[in-house]
């Protein structure tokens, strides 16, 4: 991943890059059929960032837990650990312009080694497995870096076409430091052949959109047996600079 | 040929899916003991400042239904204006409101509800005063990139007619689709992602 090394450290204050609503999915996406009553139908109303967009919570790593980033342990019994096998995923979270973002909260969840979820309103046959949750949490550090463990998620089916699958995947909630750059995504897995059938994944238009999603094997971060690791770098929305102030003559 | 401006493209949006509950709250949704309570579910305390309202509402799909499955984060000013941010350079918010909040929907009413304060008013870039309000943020199954509205107050007629924003809408029959209205301390906020009512959303 390449970018512009423009110094601007600090929390930024400025307006955010216009968010590119061509590469993101779409809201109406009728082979997903959740989306199309749920897809706003009027056209989006545009205005540049105020204050109330330009800001947003940044949490401190006080809410951290020391298992937060341990999804292999922090549901299992003392002494267990969750079943599947065993990964290391790690990256950066860069904004547009690719500086790292420092201070950013990553929240991920993800279904079992079999494919489930645990919750109510899963209908998978999978087992459950009793010492795996499903979720985790992490800040990133000065240069935008974050790593957690987890096991690697099972593919599963989900009711859409009569024989849908999802790749396997990993939730990602990401805040950055303004509140418009909130964004969920999805984690992929390199060489999943159930990538290209998704109806989710074919929500993004884009092929190079969905590679960017798509997380490499590095077989030099893995951890001597133990655990293989994927490397998934996340881009926020850059803030715009503002080299010359424009304010009116006058003022 | 041109050079490359360098700039690197946005990680593209996917769903936040049926199990959203997982990441996000995980104790709402029976995942006890990893995290001691669910991030966002408290904005203020007991020295919050600032009039305390509650606020409640559904958000609803293009049939008319209550989406039991969604979540909804806001993010809104202290009573003076400030926002609780590394970002906010006019001053510092009070340390006693997180200015962050984070609803499930209930899982039988598809309600959601926030205890809160009103914020005070903040100014847009040319120094207007915009009118009190709330961002809102919606993801679910089913919505590919999280929605992005505002939340105004029914009862600031006087502010919300000098709001530069709502200034900006063309269809003033719209309008209404973005005040919430009090009943006592509640203020209600429905949001409709579809057909006469719809909701309007930004692109910010």
């Amino acid at each position: 991943m390449s970018g512009s090394s423009i110094s601007n450290r600090g929390p930024g204050t400025g307006p955010f890059f216009q968010r590119d609503r061509e590469w993101h999915p779409k809201a109406y996406t009728p082979w997903y059929k959740t989306s199309v009553l749920r897809s706003p139908q009027k056209a989006l109303i545009s205005f540049d960032n105020t204050i109330s967009e330009i800001t947003g919570p940044v949490f401190g790593h006080n809410i951290l837990g020391e298992l937060d980033n341990d999804l292999i342990h922090n549901f299992a019994r003392s002494g267990e650990s969750a079943i599947g096998p065993r990964i290391i995923v790690y990256g950066r979270v860069v904004d547009e312009r690719g500086r790292g973002v420092p201070g950013a909260l990553l929240e991920f969840w993800q279904a079992n080694a079999g494919g489930r979820y645990r919750h109510k309103k899963e209908g998978y046959q999978a087992a459950l497995d009793p010492n795996f949750g499903g979720c985790g949490r992490t800040i990133t550090d000065e240069d935008g870096g974050y790593y957690f463990r987890t096991i690697q998620p099972g593919p599963y089916p989900w009711p859409n076409g009569p024989n849908d699958w999802r790749p396997a995947h990993i939730h990602f909630s990401v805040f950055g430091d303004g509140f418009a750059q909130r964004l969920i995504t999805q984690m992929y897995f390199e060489g999943d052949p159930l990538i290209p059938l998704c109806p989710i994944v074919r929500t993004i238009n884009n092929p190079d959109a969905v590679s960017s999603l798509v997380a490499a094997l590095d077989m030099n971060a893995t951890t001597s047996m133990d655990s293989r690791a994927y490397k998934f770098d996340i881009v926020l929305r850059g803030r715009r600079q503002t080299l010359f102030e424009n304010k009116r003559e006058g003022n | 040929m041109v050079q490359s401006l360098n700039h690197l493209k946005e990680s593209a949006s996917q769903t936040a899916g049926p199990y959203v509950h997982i990441g996000l709250t995980p104790n709402f949704c029976e995942i006890g003991g990893v995290y001691p309570e669910d991030l966002g579910i408290s904005m203020v305390n007991d020295k919050t400042g600032g009039e305390r309202i509650t606020i409640v509402g559904q958000v609803i799909d293009g049939a008319g239904a209550p989406m039991r499955d969604c979540l909804v984060e806001i993010w809104q000013a202290d009573a003076a204006g400030l926002y609780n941010s590394p970002s906010e350079t006019r001053g510092s918010a009070d340390p006693n409101f997180t200015g962050w909040g984070r609803s499930p929907a209930d899982q039988d009413t598809g309600e959601f509800r926030f205890e809160t304060i009103k914020p005070g008013r903040v100014p847009a870039r040319d120094g207007r005063l915009m009118a009190p309000h709330i961002t809102f943020w919606i993801v679910a199954r089913g919505i590919n990139l999280g929605l992005n509205t505002r939340m105004y107050f029914a009862d600031e007629e006087k502010a919300n007619a000098e709001d530069p924003i709502l200034a900006r809408i063309e269809h003033k029959t719209r309008v209404p689709t973005l005040l919430a209205k009090r009943e006592g301390n509640v203020y209600r906020f429905d949001i409709h992602l579809q057909g006469e009512k719809e909701t309007i959303f930004f692109d910010i």
